[in-house]
């Protein structure tokens, strides 16, 4: 299980990644113009608030999905399962953009984070972003994101940025609950009737193409590797693609074969879902300027 | 100011007297979310969120603040504690008694454990005591509690979960 120290280095090497100019687009350009070596105290910033404030992006994209169906469960056991993951979701994206609102230094709260940046601003993963769908879509999604976000976070609580380890801490033991009753789930639907499994392997199927942005490290993923001995994505998807393969032989669900997969979501390139959910969160906020209660 | 004067032993017993407003039965002192008290100019007060969404932390930390207020303390600095992680281990046995006697079965103890929460543990039953029993929901009126039912006496109960 435990891979990959030694692979460290060779992950994060001096990025030479084409991806510079584009994945710093949510930190300010003064603190990147004219940054060249990987690990200067800039940089090392830069990728440390960009990192933070995508593990809040992600938190609360998948919150807001989730909170999209409450009062629309089939039944009230789910319908209450389905609120309270919701709730961990956002607890977590609330720990992660305080902090990024700390190391910033600009006095953004994690209100400022959620509801006054724009579609482009957001660095979640494509995944996560994709419509809810029927229920078999929806369990499928989180399935396939929390084998994943279960293993970073474990990743995580070892990486040398204290307060990131803590929440990763915190969140661990929350996801590794989530993904128990939804694995449930998805072995319930996929080993079901006919039709249940015919479903929820279209679920599958469907959603497979975002699941190579994941694992895909751009500049910031190899800097914080790098610098703070962050996650090495290589030996994950290796965890996961064990993991998630475990879980569809159970459903006696097929693994999808190697294909395209979309990227871009991580880089603020998102698919046109994104600004529909995101006009419906922040409207509010948008409206009236300052509200408050 | 009079805050000099009093003893941190002094504060965490007014702060043993908050309830914990989703499971009144309980003091935030029985569940283990006051983690530390320094007496300065300031009270700080160390306190630990039990979930990540847990609504009823802010609720909480006011309460704490409201308390000091109420015994004339003016100066209170709440700071919000991440690390190690809450679990529920840190509930007391004062407080697994009151849980049980207020109809919720109480934690399973040993909960950071993996395997607990893989593995398939009995749940007695609070009020027969009974260990034939069964989940109804994972999940129940809070986030922190899930849905058992008593085979035998069937009664419906609330289990505080483990984690």
């Amino acid at each position: 299980m435990n891979t990959g120290k030694g692979s460290v280095r060779a992950a994060a090497g001096p990025g030479k990644g084409a991806g510079r100019a584009a994945v710093g687009a949510s930190s300010s350009p003064e603190k990147s113009a004219g940054q060249t070596a990987v690990g200067t105290a800039s940089s090392r910033d830069r990728a440390l608030l960009a990192y933070t404030t995508r593990l809040g992006d992600n938190a609360l994209i998948l919150a807001q999905r989730m909170i999209e169906l409450v009062a629309g469960y089939p039944e009230l056991e789910e319908e209450l399962a389905n609120a309270n993951f919701a709730l961990d979701y956002i607890g977590q994206a609330r720990m992660f953009y305080s902090y990024a609102g700390e190391l910033e230094g600009k006095g953004r709260s994690e209100d400022d984070f959620a509801f006054l940046r724009d579609e482009n601003e957001f660095h979640n993963f494509l995944l996560i972003e994709q419509p809810s769908g029927h229920f078999g879509d929806s369990i499928a999604k989180l399935v396939l994101f929390d084998s994943f976000y279960l293993l970073l976070l474990e990743a995580l609580t070892r990486c040398s940025d204290e307060r990131i380890a803590e929440i990763a801490a915190r969140a661990e033991k929350e996801i590794r609950y989530h993904l128990r009753h939804n694995t449930q789930w998805l072995v319930r639907l996929g080993d079901g009737t006919e039709a249940s499994h015919a479903r929820v392997q279209e679920s599958i199927d469907t959603l497979w193409q975002y699941t190579g942005e994941l694992f895909a490290a751009d500049e910031i993923d190899q800097l914080f590797t790098e610098c703070f001995d962050g996650p090495v994505l290589g030996a994950i998807q290796e965890q996961w693609q064990t993991h998630v393969k475990a879980i569809l032989d159970e459903a006696t669900l097929t693994l999808p074969g190697d294909g395209w997969m979309a990227s871009g979501g991580k880089q603020g390139r998102h698919s046109e879902h994104l600004g529909y959910m995101i006009a419906e969160m922040q409207y509010l906020q948008r409206t009236h300027p300052g509200a408050s209660w | 100011m009079v805050t000099t004067s009093v003893s941190r032993e002094q504060v965490l017993e007014w702060l043993s007297e908050v309830p914990d407003p989703e499971i009144p039965v309980l003091t935030i002192a029985d569940l283990g979310i006051v983690r530390d008290v320094t007496v300065d100019k300031t009270i700080v007060v160390d306190v630990t969120p039990t979930y990540s969404g847990c609504p009823a932390t802010e609720v909480i930390e006011q309460s704490v603040v409201d308390t000091l207020h109420a015994h004339g303390i003016e100066n209170v600095e709440i700071r919000r504690v991440l690390s190690p992680p809450w679990t529920t281990d840190w509930i007391t046995e004062d407080g697994r008694n009151k849980l049980r006697e207020y109809g919720i079965a109480p934690p399973a103890a040993g909960g950071t454990k993996r395997e607990l929460l893989h593995g398939k543990r009995a749940i007695a039953c609070p009020r027969c005591a009974s260990q034939n029993t069964q989940v109804v929901s994972e999940f129940g009126s809070t986030a922190c509690k899930a849905s058992y039912q008593c085979s035998d006496c069937l009664e419906p109960f609330e289990y505080f979960k483990c984690i």
